[in-house]
C-alpha cells in the first residue's frame, strides 16, 4: 500500500467543491482550537499532506501575520488549486464562526447586560486568560531552542504591557534583534 | 456618522500586527476600538472575546460583532474583508515564493527570531485582557484552574471556557 502512495506521480486533482466543502466542516466544527482538526482532516482522512508538510506549512503561519486557522487555509487552497483553491478554503474556514459570532454579538448587545450573563461572563473571561496562559507555555515548549528566546519572549511582553511600546514597534524593533541573533552561520562555513 | 472606513483602516491595520496569532495585536485592538473610537466598551470586547473561544474556526470571529455594532451588516462585512484580506493576500504570495526560498538561509533565522517575539505579544495581549478579566480571587482562581488542567490533561478548551462561564454563574 505505501509503496502505491510513494510511487504516485502526482496528487489526485481535488474539485474547489470538495475544498470548500471540508473547509466548510473544519470552520463548523472545530471547537477549541482549528489545528487539530485541520490536521485531522488534511492529512489523516484526506491524505492531501502528509505530517511533515502540515508541521511545515503551520510554522510558515506562525511567523506570517494572519491567524493560523486562515492562512493555513490560504497555504493549503493555493497547494490543491492555486488561487481558486485558497479563495474558497477561506471562505469556508470562516463563513461560520462568522455568522454565529454576528448571531451573539446581536443577542449580547440585547441581553449582554443581565445580572446572570454578566456573571456567567466573568467566569467565561477568567477561563480565556487560563486558556491564553496555556497557550503561551505550550508555545514556548515547542518552539524556543535557547534560553534567549525567553529573554526576547519577556522583552517583547514588556515592552507593551509595562513601557507602552506599540505593537508594531516591539514586533519590529525586538523581531529584527532576534532575527539578527539568529542570523545564518558564517558564509565560509555554508561554502564549506 | 458613517464608521466603516474607520472600520476598514484599524482592522486592516490589526490585521498585520498578528503574527503568531490573533491575540498579538489585542492591546492594540484595545486603544483603538475601545479608547479612540468608542465601538464597544472594555468589558464588552473582554467578553466578546472571550465568548469567541466557544465558536468553531478562527478565533478573533468577535470582530464581526464590532463591525456590527459600529456600522450594521456593511460594518461586520467591511471588518471581515479588512482582517483577512490582506494577510490572505500576503500568505497567498508566501506560498508562491516559500519554496523557491528554501535555500535561502535567512528563511530558519526569520522562523526563529519571530517565534519569541510572537510568543512575548501573544503574552502581551493576554495581560492586557488579564487586567479586566481576573479582577478578584475567585477569576484568578478560574484562570488558574483552566491553565493547570491544559497543561496537565487532553481537554479540549472549549469544554473549560464554557465550565468557567458555569462556575460564574453558580457563584452569582
Amino acid at each position: 500500500m505505501s509503496d502505491v502512495a510513494l510511487a504516485a506521480p502526482a496528487p489526485p486533482k481535488v474539485s474547489l467543491g470538495e475544498i470548500f466543502i471540508d473547509f466548510l466542516i473544519v470552520g463548523a466544527t472545530s471547537f477549541g482550537g482549528v489545528v487539530p482538526y485541520l490536521r485531522g482532516m488534511l492529512v489523516e482522512k484526506r491524505g492531501w499532506l502528509n505530517d511533515v508538510e502540515f508541521t511545515e506549512m503551520l510554522s510558515i503561519c506562525q511567523s506570517l501575520p494572519g491567524l493560523n486557522a486562515t492562512n493555513m487555509a490560504i497555504l493549503v487552497g493555493e497547494k490543491l488549486r492555486g488561487g481558486a483553491g485558497s479563495t474558497v478554503a477561506i471562505l469556508g474556514m470562516c463563513l461560520p464562526g462568522a455568522a454565529m459570532m454576528y448571531a451573539v454579538g446581536m443577542i449580547y448587545r440585547a441581553h449582554g447586560d443581565h445580572a446572570w450573563t454578566t456573571a456567567a461572563l466573568k467566569g467565561v473571561a477568567a477561563a480565556a486568560v487560563g486558556l491564553l496562559l496555556s497557550t503561551v507555555v505550550q508555545l514556548s515548549r515547542k518552539s524556543l531552542e535557547k534560553h534567549i528566546d525567553l529573554v526576547f519572549v519577556a522583552i517583547t511582553a514588556l515592552a507593551v504591557n509595562r513601557f507602552h511600546v506599540s505593537v508594531p514597534g516591539a514586533l519590529i524593533g525586538v523581531g529584527l534583534l532576534a532575527i539578527l541573533w539568529h542570523r545564518p552561520k558564517q558564509p565560509v562555513a555554508a561554502i564549506a | 456618522m458613517n464608521q466603516i472606513p474607520a472600520l476598514v483602516r484599524v482592522f486592516a491595520y490589526l490585521s498585520l500586527l498578528t503574527v503568531g496569532g490573533g491575540m498579538a495585536a489585542f492591546p492594540e485592538l484595545k486603544i483603538l476600538a475601545v479608547d479612540q473610537h468608542k465601538w464597544l466598551t472594555f468589558p464588552q470586547l473582554i467578553h466578546m472575546y472571550s465568548v469567541g473561544q466557544m465558536a468553531p474556526g478562527p478565533n478573533m470571529m468577535m470582530i464581526v460583532a464590532i463591525g456590527q455594532w459600529a456600522g450594521g451588516p456593511l460594518g461586520a462585512l467591511a471588518v471581515l474583508l479588512a482582517f483577512f484580506g490582506p494577510t490572505a493576500l500576503l500568505a497567498y504570495i508566501v506560498a508562491k515564493v516559500w519554496k523557491r526560498l528554501e535555500n535561502w538561509p535567512w528563511r530558519a533565522s526569520i522562523q526563529k527570531g519571530l517565534a519569541p517575539v510572537s510568543i512575548g505579544l501573544l503574552l502581551a495581549g493576554t495581560f492586557t485582557m488579564a487586567k479586566g478579566a481576573v479582577v478578584n480571587t475567585e477569576t484568578a482562581a478560574i484562570a488558574a484552574v483552566v491553565l493547570l488542567v491544559l497543561l496537565r490533561y487532553k481537554v479540549n478548551p472549549a469544554l473549560l471556557v464554557i465550565g468557567g462561564g458555569v462556575i460564574g454563574l453558580l457563584s452569582f
